[in-house]
């Protein structure tokens, strides 16, 4: 017993840390190949082409001054950042990267997911209420109906999968993609699901609660140092889970010829993170009203057609 | 004790006092907050009893959903202004409904506290997983039931469009 605690430990540090370090050259990432497509450089300064911009900016947030705005509900003001950045570290526990890596097997593990996402959706709101000032309040609601609806078609495009896998374990819906990966047999719950991530992720063209032009920085923007820093890391830390997620259910996981799954499941990891940020640098951002009617009144039906359709062809195949 | 038994009486404690702090919180956001808390002290004593869905729906559906709309409300309605006086003089209904429900949960403590009942979840359902089993069950057994909610839930859904609508217009 001591010994599997002992072991269940260990996985959970090396996954964590890992993550950690992956969120932080994710940021590197990001402007490096931003900077590229904009014909600029991107960080260059620290060390060999900047390689370790993201180390300077973790320490620069690590020793500012940490600001509390004086209508702020403290308590709140607190929790908001910390619950936000746990609920997306707590994902990564069902992820399974390989066959053999894992920190634990769940057979419930994409209800898992997608259960503590929608908690984290709260944080947000909590941190815009406890700012205390109009920006905050105004990007917090609107990102939490975001995320509220866009859940919804998320959850929706996965359930395609769920019906051809019959489970919802997530080592075994990558074993029943051995032959053929899901994205073959659910080609529109695939462009779905990465629709509903953009907007899950708030990320361009989708970034509304955080629309400078029109509310500062949404709900973050009375927060500064390292409770700032909380926010960012969570924002990356559920880019790696959406990821991780879209490989598992739709390109097979850690499948692949010659290569050892791992391998492959980073490959595969690192080509969505490559597409997130080329959208960024491609799409202009959608008007909130627009971006609601694409959910409600476009992806909607069309989820919904797909889990029939899959369903009817389930049953004549 | 083995593990389970000590995980389960750490998390059924943190739920209790979750639970006291719901209601004894000035704010009712902070109320709000430790709703969530609770209900998630609630999902792991779940896990223990080997109820994985059911800790899993209970995350969404109440941590995540409800909570979120009552958070929702308190932003809107701003409830969270100074203290909230209980003014309209219920507090004898409220008793007497305090006490039935102890009444209640006594009876029930009484018949199943000093002798095993019942059936354990973990021995109920297959190796498949509880989630399974319940489907299983929902699509043939209590499937008449099933379909009601569904309709009940659905015009629900349909007259809070209707009153939203009936708002808009005037």
């Amino acid at each position: 017993m001591g010994q599997e605690l002992v072991i269940a430990i260990i996985k959970m540090i090396v996954v964590f840390a890992l993550a950690l370090l992956v969120v932080a050259y994710l940021t590197y990432l990001e402007r490096k190949i931003i900077g590229h497509m904009q014909l600029r450089l991107g960080p260059m300064r620290v060390g060999p082409h900047g390689l370790l911009q993201p180390i300077a900016d973790g320490l620069k947030l690590f020793v500012k001054e940490d600001i509390v705005p004086r209508e702020a509900d403290k308590w709140t003001y607190y929790f908001a950042p910390v619950f936000d950045l746990v609920c997306a570290l707590v994902l990564l526990a069902v992820i399974p990267f390989s066959y053999h890596f894992m920190v634990t097997r769940l057979n419930i593990g994409v209800l898992y997911i997608l259960s503590i996402a929608s908690v984290g959706s709260i944080a947000i709101l909590l941190a815009g209420w406890a700012s205390g000032s109009k920006y905050p309040i105004l990007g917090g609601l609107r990102s939490a109906a975001q995320m509220f609806s866009y859940e919804i078609f998320l959850g929706f495009s996965i359930i395609g999968v769920l019906m051809i896998s019959g489970s919802l374990d997530l080592v075994k819906i990558v074993e029943a993609q051995s032959r053929v990966w899901n994205i073959v047999y659910q080609p529109v719950a695939f462009v779905i699901y990465i629709i509903a991530a953009l907007g899950e992720l708030k990320r361009i063209p989708f970034d509304l609660p955080e629309a400078e032009n029109e509310l500062v920085a949404g709900h973050h923007t009375e927060y500064s140092g390292f409770k700032f820093a909380y926010f960012f890391l969570a924002e990356y830390a559920h880019m790696i889970i959406i990821s991780c997620m879209a490989v598992i259910l739709f390109l097979g996981g850690w499948k692949g010829p010659v290569l050892p799954g791992i391998v492959w499941f980073l490959i595969k990891i690192c080509a969505f993170f490559y597409f997130f940020i080329w959208v960024r640098g491609t799409f202009p951002r959608y008007r909130y009203d627009q971006f609601m009617a694409i959910g409600w009144k476009i992806m909607l039906p069309v989820v919904l057609a797909n889990i029939v359709a899959t369903g009817v062809v389930m049953r004549l195949v | 004790m083995s593990w389970a038994q000590l995980f389960f009486y750490v998390f059924a404690i943190l739920a209790v006092i979750m639970a006291l702090m719901v209601i004894t919180r000035r704010k009712a956001v902070h109320s709000a907050i430790f709703l969530i808390l609770a209900f998630i002290c609630f999902a792991a004593t779940y896990v223990i009893m080997n109820a994985e869905l059911l800790a899993a729906i209970q995350v969404l559906v109440y941590a995540g959903g409800v909570v979120g709309l009552i958070i929702f409300v308190i932003m809107l309605v701003g409830a969270e202004e100074g203290e909230v006086k209980q003014t309209h003089g219920q507090w004898l209904i409220a008793g007497f409904v305090a006490l039935l429900l102890v009444v209640e949960v006594a009876f029930i403590l009484l018949g199943t506290l000093f002798r095993p009942t019942g059936a354990l979840a973990s021995k109920m359902v297959p190796a498949g997983g509880n989630t399974e089993a319940l489907g299983v069950v929902l699509y043939t057994k209590y499937l008449f039931p099933f379909e009601v909610a569904s309709v009940l839930l659905l015009a629900a859904m349909i007259g809070a469009i209707v009153l939203a609508k009936y708002k808009l217009k005037r």
